[in-house]
């Protein structure tokens, strides 16, 4: 009889912990895509929230100081660290990106200021949800340049 | 040259440590005392040693010598004197060499003490400190030599910790320097407090694993290392709370938290570490929960290691960069290994360690103290689970995800809700029996005075029921946990007949754990105010203003007067700095000034933003956009973090209740003798 209460509390809170993180998991994992898979996920990609990383086209980049609106094109680039290594490193590869016009690239809309960071061959990894219009909508927008810094540092808000 | 000398120091320091390890074997086992206290010797001998390695390395760091990789890597010739003294543990190879230069004066302060009644650990925690050691420094001499040198061969320019053969010493002319983000006194303790947190906690573990070994399994172990967790747990602390600061001052997304993965890796020491604070006070009033102060010893001993190593392993962004680097699967066979052979020694003594009281009651306070311990372990659950699910689900799925903050904040929020409610509950429930009867008595005042408060938020403040639910739990716990402390200092009043200062005084004195651990209670309800404050009430706006524009957030308006940029040649950085002056239903306030710094050598942009501080909330105006070309106005960002500060001013008072909890005194094992004699059913062998 002791135990047994004991043993049903344990039980219970296990339950409740094992549930939170199955929900928690299931609605919040945020899924990392290339461009390359985005594009392939096509319409089944509409309207889910997921990460994407691509190469900045310095061109494309467009800002409506009025309307804080910010829109750029990125190219796709591996996510393969490995692939990115063997290729010449991170700045080689988004350089090559850039470069090239076969990639596939989307077009991001982004509401805020415009970031620090955001210039040409910069790394962008953006969250946010695919629109129907084939536009990626992002709401969060990090901006990474291939550093010269060993220490890792956690990006900067856009 | 010099650079040699300091590499062949942590060689000799590497062997030292490894003999210290078989010498306290050996002459434990064959019960020959002059070859322990030789182990003791060598160990001792470890402290000058890295002490000399790291003055070499400070040397070579404040004299520009480039030709060193890592000097090279963290510092620069404009840094300033104090800059490149830190950069010690502004790299990988550096705060390797911190960590054991740290773990080194740990262990000689350990053993320097007297050993006279605990003779029988002291090989053991030789052993469990010098292995510790061994693996730290050996990652130096094997893998990050911070000592490695540039050499020019006919391949090219590379780094080795010999000169091969024909080979020029390279010397770069100047350094990469430090990524100014990281040039903020908070950044630059922060490092050192959560490595003294993480390396204090390595003596608490080696005694647990003296215990298990020698089967002194009473809780001997527990009272030698008091102290030390104590003291782990308020560095920890310390450097969870200045890494906060340290966001808010400078990451410009006006928060302090962001369940980076990085900061989840240290703060899952804290959670277990704060769950075996707790419970090990079980076990010395009521002799219960051996065995489990045992599990969450090792898991915190476990998880200190992976901390270190995990942000910096690659593991977090990919299964494939974690290969690539021989740190990662050294330092995960390394927790492996550690982990494996404390289980195995735990259940090797799993019977030596029953529990001496049976939980009879649910309401009991070792019950609560139970339900404390498996929230904080649920919670640290959830945040590994969060932390490793980037490669996990790269296992599994072949697809990377992330777990970003929305997944901590729903999973963590409810069990955080729970812990608060316990913080109320506990403090007033009784040792062995308890029944909602009893504690509804002695709770049903707080409550009732938590519901005014309750009511009266809900007129004058606010009128979400988040909030409300949330401001309710706080009342209720900070009027128990004063309730409690004035109780105490009222009845010393009368019958010591002092004044109630006085009587505050010697009531906190004289049981310090127990007061210290009610302004721990405070201050963690004084945050809780101010996490709640910037969850549910921020604010933010933002807009782009022509010079005499104004922009109003909240009952707070903001003109733009004026702009300037301008070089400051020497440290070579570029200012812009907008002036906006602020006003208050009309009144005015004062002036606000953010700014943007741009550091040429790393061609980075730091966003500075301008604060004006209250305890009822913080403006924080960040400079977003401005070009001198352009003539289009300036961009500014602008948060109200309502209540905010009381999450400063919380973990202010929380150092201070930790230390008041930590700090040595004199009488303590005759107050514990007298204190224990009281408790029915005690535990003979522990009352020395």
């Amino acid at each position: 009889m002791q135990i047994n209460k004991f043993v049903i509390g344990g039980v219970l809170i296990l339950a409740a912990v094992v549930v939170l993180i199955w929900t928690s998991t299931t609605q919040s994992a945020e899924y990392f895509y290339t461009i390359d898979e985005l594009n392939a996920k096509g319409v089944g990609a509409v309207d889910r929230s997921m990460r994407v990383s691509g190469a900045v086209i310095g061109d494309s980049i467009q800002y409506d100081a009025q309307t804080l609106t910010l829109s750029f094109e990125v190219a796709h680039v591996p996510a393969d660290n490995l692939a990115i290594e063997s290729e010449g490193g991170l700045a080689e590869v988004l350089h090559q990106a850039v470069l090239d016009p076969s990639r596939t690239r989307i077009k991001v809309v982004y509401q805020g200021p415009k970031p620090d960071l955001l210039r040409n061959e910069a790394q962008a990894i953006m969250t946010g949800r695919l629109g129907p219009d084939g536009v990626f909508h992002a709401e969060e927008l990090l901006l990474k340049c291939p550093t010269r810094y060993e220490e890792a540092v956690p990006e900067q808000a856009g | 040259m010099i650079a040699n000398f300091g590499y062949g120091v942590l060689v000799i320091t590497f062997l030292i440590t490894l003999y210290s390890v078989f010498a306290a074997v050996y002459g434990e086992r064959r019960q020959i005392p002059a070859l322990v206290e030789s182990a003791r010797r060598a160990m001792l001998l470890t402290w000058p040693m890295l002490s000399l390695t790291s003055a070499v390395l400070i040397y070579l760091l404040v004299n520009n010598h480039y030709e060193v990789e890592f000097v090279y890597q963290v510092t620069s010739r404009s840094m300033p004197m104090y800059l490149k003294i830190t950069a010690w543990w502004g790299g990988q190879a550096g705060s390797i060499l911190f960590w054991s230069w740290l773990m080194a004066a740990f262990a000689s302060l350990v053993t320097l003490r007297k050993w006279d009644r605990d003779r029988e650990f002291l090989p053991w925690v030789i052993v469990v400190a010098c292995i510790t050691m061994a693996f730290f420094i050996g990652m130096n001499v094997f893998f990050e030599n911070p000592f490695a040198q540039f050499y020019q061969t006919f391949d090219g320019i590379a780094s080795y910790t010999l000169k091969p053969a024909d080979s020029v010493l390279f010397t770069p002319p100047d350094g990469n320097g430090l990524n100014p983000l990281l040039r903020h006194p908070g950044m630059i303790i922060h490092p050192p407090m959560l490595y003294l947190g993480f390396v204090s906690f390595v003596i608490p573990y080696a005694f647990a694993m003296a215990a298990l070994i020698t089967g002194r399994t009473d809780d001997r172990w527990i009272r030698l290392t008091r102290r030390w967790t104590l003291w782990a747990w308020l560095f920890l602390s310390f450097g969870l709370v200045l890494g906060g600061r340290w966001a808010y001052d400078v990451l410009g997304w006006g928060g302090y938290w962001g369940w980076d993965a990085v900061e989840v890796a240290a703060f899952n020491p804290w959670l277990i570490g704060t769950a075996f604070l707790h419970s090990v006070m079980i076990q010395e009033k009521r002799g219960m929960f051996k065995q489990w102060n045992m599990i969450l010893i090792i898991f915190t001993y476990c998880t200190v290691i992976y901390g270190t190593f995990v942000t910096r392993s690659g593991l977090l962004s990919s299964v494939h960069s974690f290969a690539q680097s021989p740190i990662g699967p050294v330092f995960l066979g390394y927790v492996g290994l550690t982990f494996i052979s404390s289980v195995a020694l735990l259940i090797y003594r799993w019977d030596k360690l029953k529990s001496e009281n049976q939980l009879t009651s649910l309401l009991s306070r070792e019950a609560l103290f139970l339900l404390n311990n498996l929230l904080f372990l649920a919670i640290f659950v959830i945040c590994f689970w969060g932390m490793n699910y980037s490669w996990i689900s790269e296992l599994i799925t072949g697809q990377t995800a992330t777990m970003g903050p929305p997944y901590y904040e729903r999973a963590v929020t409810p069990l955080f809700g729970t812990l608060l409610l316990l913080m109320g509950v506990a403090p007033l429930s009784a040792w062995g029996h308890s029944t909602l009867q009893t504690l509804g008595r002695a709770l049903w005042k707080p409550a009732a005075g938590a519901v005014i408060i309750t009511v009266l938020l809900y007129f004058t403040y606010t009128q979400k029921p988040g909030a409300l639910l949330g401001f309710f739990m706080i009342a209720f716990v900070l009027l128990v946990t004063i309730y409690e402390y004035w109780r105490g200092a009222d009845a010393r009043q009368r019958s010591q007949s002092e004044n109630i200062f006085t009587a505050f005084w010697n009531l906190t004195g004289r049981n310090r754990r127990r007061y210290g651990g009610y302004i721990i209670h405070i201050s963690m309800m004084l945050m809780a105010i101010g996490i709640l404050g910037i969850e549910i009430f921020q604010v933010e706006t933002q807009g782009t203003l022509e010079q005499g524009q104004s922009l109003s957030v909240g009952n707070y308006e903001l003109t733009f007067r004026d702009i300037a940029q301008w070089d400051d040649a020497p440290s070579g950085v570029n200012y812009r700095r907008a002036v906006l002056d602020v006003y208050q239903d009309g009144k005015y306030l004062g002036q606000l000034a953010p700014r943007i710094d741009y550091y040429y050598e790393s061609q980075q942009n730091m966003t500075i933003p301008g604060q004006r501080a209250t305890m009822k909330d913080d403006l924080y105006v960040l400079l977003v956009d401005w070009e001198p070309v352009a003539a289009s106005g300036a961009t500014f960002k602008v948060y109200i973090n309502p209540l905010v500060n009381w999450l400063w001013l919380g973990s202010f008072l929380f150092l201070a209740g930790i230390s008041i909890a930590a700090w040595p005194e004199k009488e303590a094992e005759r107050v514990a003798v007298r204190v224990r004699t009281g408790v029915p059913q005690k535990q003979t062998s522990a009352a020395d």
